[in-house]
């Protein structure tokens, strides 16, 4: 039987953890590599990095995170963030990413998602959706949550999916940082429209919202960051706790 | 001990690449070197060969075939030499006399049957999605002789499959002879084939090299072989 899975996001700016776990054991607590080693060693499924570095100067920090990770690491390794032409794709894939996520440039310029997938196989490619409500309807926003394309979250989810997307990375961006849990109905609404797995992204802030996530949202994985960092919750007990819920995960 | 993973630009193969060199680093006394190439010697002196394989049949069966000499190559190695390989997901599809992803190719032949697409039952089909993505169990026969022993030792065995490996892929080999079936996954109520053999030819169709430390284990038990 197919286990949903639970993926520990990690935001990188200029080559180093942002947030991250507060473990005193780590020789360096901002190094990604150490981290992601650590939740890989704990049972994580995948390992998601995102970048957050604004200034093009230091983005090259990203491949040799990658690279370095996927050395270490040997689970499937997703890199978003800034992602934005064949080339970055090829680049971060040649690193050791198995996927990347394409976020702006999806809404910008929907043919790379084609492109890309076409060159790469869809196996690689997730169209990581940012969505707003408004009314009655979600909007996908681009550049981190500053933009409003206007475009409606349902009809873009289905468009990139025949665009060649294998996986969709769903995050409402109201929930993003609220620790009240996901936009189930979101979630359900997109998973329902497509044939493709959903990752449900934004808004954990205990154990019951990942079980939520996967039962209410139907969301094929959850994608959670804070309460993974500062030794909150470990992935294992996680597991462990989606388990005791029915849920099938890889124990 | 020489391992070549052919690279015939079937796209990302560098996770493949380290986890050889991980597990390699289990068995020191094999002193293993892993190379990745596409180089005709290095087939030729190559003890064990791996085939890895990404994105659409049709796409890697052209790749490799368009590079002069590397079907022929392989096809002494394994066939004639009988030299272990293992394929990877389309790599271990490319095996089979027939894939029909993009409107169908041949393949290599080496173990006979086809290539099809998964097909979700209507009941199954708002849970189930494709392609096929994540971990699932995989079940290992006993009774595939010692080499498939020796393979998937210390992976289980049996129907459950309590060992987990990490899918991805809309497509499935249907190997025409039973006794080639190795390993079998449930999915969308039903039952398909994750691994298979003949003789020296082993393939999987998860990836070992993304599969922790269980991946690992059977990366380390081709290596001995």
């Amino acid at each position: 039987m197919l286990k949903n899975r639970i993926i520990p996001c990690l935001d990188v700016k200029n080559g180093r953890v942002v947030k991250g776990i507060n473990f005193v054991d780590l020789k360096d607590a901002g190094d990604p590599v150490e981290q992601a080693k650590i939740y890989s060693d704990g049972g994580a499924d995948e390992i998601c990095f995102l970048d957050i570095t604004a200034s093009n100067e230091n983005r090259d920090t990203i491949y040799d995170v990658v690279e370095r990770t996927s050395k270490k690491c040997f689970v499937p390794l997703t890199v978003g963030g800034g992602v934005r032409s064949i080339v970055d794709i090829n680049k971060l894939l040649n690193c050791g990413a198995d996927k990347v996520s394409i976020n702006t440039a999806a809404v910008e310029n929907p043919k790379v998602v084609l492109d890309s997938s076409k060159k790469f196989g869809s196996q690689c490619i997730v169209v990581a959706i940012d969505a707003k409500k408004n009314g009655d309807k979600w909007e996908i926003f681009t550049h981190g949550g500053r933009n409003n394309s206007g475009l409606d979250a349902l009809e873009y989810a289905k468009k990139m999916e025949d665009n060649g997307a294998g996986e969709l990375l769903v995050t409402s961006m109201d929930r993003d940082g609220t620790q009240i849990g996901y936009d189930v109905d979101l979630m359900s609404k997109i998973a329902s429209k497509v044939n493709i797995p959903l990752i449900a992204s934004g808004g954990v802030g205990n154990l019951d919202h990942l079980v939520d996530g996967i039962k209410l949202g139907n969301a094929s994985a959850v994608l959670a960051a804070s309460i993974f960092h500062y030794g909150k919750h470990s992935v294992q007990e996680a597991k462990e706790y989606l388990d005791s819920k029915g849920i099938p995960v890889r124990i | 001990m020489n391992v070549t993973i052919v690279d015939y630009y079937s796209g990302n193969v560098s996770s493949v690449l380290n986890s050889f060199k991980e597990a390699a680093k289990y068995k020191p006394d094999l002193n293993i070197k892993i190379k990745l190439s596409n180089k005709l010697e290095d087939i030729k002196n190559a003890d064990k060969l791996v085939l890895p394989g990404q994105g659409s049949f049709k796409n890697c069966i052209n790749s490799l075939k368009g590079i002069d000499g590397l079907e022929e190559a392989l096809k002494e190695q394994v066939q004639i030499k009988k030299k272990f390989i293992l394929g990877i997901c389309v790599g271990m599809q490319m095996f089979a006399d027939y894939g029909e992803e993009d409107g169908g190719s041949e393949g290599l032949g080496w173990i006979s049957g086809t290539v099809k697409k998964i097909k979700i039952p209507i009941k199954f089909q708002e849970n189930c999605k494709l392609p096929h993505i994540g971990w699932n169990g995989a079940g290992f026969y006993v009774v595939r002789g010692p080499i498939a022993d020796k393979f998937t030792n210390r992976l289980g065995s049996g129907e459950a499959g309590d060992k987990h490996f990490y899918f991805v892929h809309s497509y499935i080999f249907h190997p025409k002879d039973i006794d080639n079936l190795l390993g079998e996954t449930y999915y969308a109520g039903q039952k398909f084939m994750s691994a298979v053999i003949k003789e020296n030819i082993i393939g999987t169709q998860f990836h070992p090299e993304k599969s922790g430390n269980d991946g690992l284990l059977m990366i380390k038990n081709f290596l001995c072989l």
